[in-house]
């Protein structure tokens, strides 16, 4: 048995370990100290005793006893004697022959709702789940949000002991909390993805890691959903899956080879990826079947009537006008207007478009409404103000990319 | 008369000895107290970055991770309360009157051995 495949071993099992363990101490920063070690003991075990017949449950076992001389060395029966005493007496699974993976409780769900509590900050919340539920280290999360590795650091730390000390609790929330409670999960899956997607800073486009790891956790979500008998799928959490396979279906074609933005209408649709299409689209079929719209499923609707559409000229703007009008009604933000008033110049020409556009406040600072002004201003055939409307978007801009995009549009209206 | 006295003061990062030099002091004033036959409690809290701050807003529990009592607002009374959890005590603080027109911060106590 190579490092190699015991590393994989660690990347699937981890999670689910780790997710066990801190049912078990109820302190992340604990459970994922004696991860660790665990970790660092298969590695110089396995490779000559073999890989035990259930790897999770040997890693549980080992970072369970690991936990238990913490908890002996540094006296702290004050906070966890019954937690010591759980130990002691929980039942090994190693012991058992016919221990299986399936034997152990798959915990990850409990996991995502205390990474997910409203007693935590939404950045802070998006960290954590990063971290203990995608494994990402604190330097890459750093990375991808553009904060010092030190603060993500700090971040992380404090979260973990507010999640001990306050007593946030680990659990499946209770039926008349669990909507709300979910919608904060399924809202932090999506600033991931976005991070990754609309990457509102630095150079590149796309992070497409965060992408990817957005779309396993919302799949891994949908999974458990399921599997729990007192909630089962969840259409909003189908939603957001669907939503966001279709939205990366289009990642190789969103930038040419120099890295330049290219927009949905000139996008060469042959490099949409179809397979992912359609996986989008089954989501969003299951989804709709359970009847209970919501606004992911509006919006991967959207997404699927973009997706399906052979040609951009194919692409059915009335119906797209009507979700949005849909969306509009349950998320009345000025985003959402912007959007909407987009649409509509599709379907009814670029003049009542403006006029919606127009009409909207609280956008000034939005670069894409100016860039969406100067859109529709350019289709007018009104260059000067068109010229204007991208200055202003392209100062606004906060990626590279699309300043560039921004210029180049500012001087073809010359 | 019965008073209150709030403790204020720096989070500093101590070391053992500074900490138990601290208990000491703490353990001291409490003996101070039961010699003078004063009736009293008291409790230490979490650190503030344990804190949680509940505010009720068109009805609905609005939760802030922190200690983020507007500048008007002053400390104007406290409950201590057994919990399940932090679940359980938001609840219960979104249940206080305060928390209409006003903020509700929830801190752990230390648990002492």
């Amino acid at each position: 048995m190579g490092v190699d495949a015991i590393q994989d071993i660690f990347q699937a099992e981890s999670v689910r370990v780790l997710a066990a363990l801190m049912g078990h101490l109820r302190d992340l920063e604990l459970a994922e100290d004696c991860l660790q070690d665990a970790l660092v003991a298969a590695l110089t075990r396995w490779p000559f005793e073999g890989v035990p017949r259930s790897p999770a449950a040997w890693l549980i076992t080992v970072a369970r006893n690991r936990a238990l001389d913490r908890l002996r060395r540094e006296r702290r029966f004050d906070r966890s004697e019954a937690g010591v005493w759980a130990l002691e007496n929980a039942h090994t699974p190693e012991d058992s022959a016919m221990t299986t993976p399936d034997d152990i409780p798959d915990e990850r769900l409990k996991l995502m709702f205390t990474c997910c509590h409203p007693a935590l900050a939404k950045d802070v919340q998006v960290a954590l789940t990063l971290h203990t539920l995608g494994g990402l280290s604190a330097a890459e999360i750093a990375a991808a949000f553009l904060i010092p590795v030190a603060t993500m650091q700090q971040r992380l730390v404090r979260a973990k002991r507010k999640i001990r000390d306050a007593g946030i609790p680990y659990q499946v929330p209770s039926a008349h909390a669990i909507s709300e409670r979910l919608d904060a999960v399924l809202s932090v899956i999506y600033l991931i993805f976005n991070a990754g997607y609309l990457a509102a800073s630095g150079d590149g486009l796309m992070r497409h890691d965060l992408c990817g790891e957005a779309i396993r956790l919302a799949a891994v979500l949908c999974g458990l959903l399921s599997r729990e008998p007192a909630l089962g799928d969840d259409s909003e959490a189908l939603g957001l899956w669907a939503l966001m396979l279709l939205h990366d279906s289009r990642r190789d074609a969103r930038t040419s080879q120099d890295g330049d933005i290219i927009l949905l209408e000139d996008q060469d649709r042959l490099r949409w990826n179809r397979a992912q299409i359609d996986e989008g689209v089954r989501g969003l079929d299951r989804a709709l079947a359970l009847r209970k719209p919501g606004v992911y499923q509006i919006q991967a609707a959207i997404a699927a009537l973009h997706a399906q559409a052979l040609t951009a000229e194919d692409t059915d703007w009335r119906q797209i006008t009507l979700l949005y009008d849909s969306l509009y009604r349950s998320q009345p933000s000025p985003v959402v207007a912007l959007n909407r008033a987009v649409a509509v110049s599709m379907v009814d020409g670029a003049e009542r478009g403006l006029l919606m556009l127009d009409a909207l406040v609280g956008l000034d600072d939005y670069y894409l409404y100016h860039a969406a002004r100067a859109e529709l201003l350019r289709r007018l055939g009104i260059l000067d103000s068109a010229r204007e409307a991208y200055h202003t978007a392209y100062g606004l801009c906060p990626n590279r990319a699309g300043r560039a995009y921004l210029a180049r549009r500012m001087a073809e209206c010359a | 008369m019965k008073y209150i006295a709030l403790i204020y003061g720096a989070e500093v990062q101590q070391t053992p000895e500074e900490q138990q030099a601290e208990m000491a002091a703490y353990y001291a004033f409490g003996n101070a107290l039961l010699e003078r036959n004063i009736v009293h409690e008291g409790e230490a809290l979490h650190p503030v970055s344990t804190a949680t701050t509940v505010r009720v807003v068109d009805g609905k529990i609005v939760t802030t991770d922190g200690p983020f009592a507007e500048t008007k607002e002053v400390l104007g009374g406290y409950y201590v309360m057994d919990c399940k959890d932090l679940d359980e005590a938001i609840e219960l603080a979104a249940m206080i009157p305060g928390a209409l027109n006003g903020s509700i911060e929830v801190r752990p106590l230390v648990v002492f051995g």
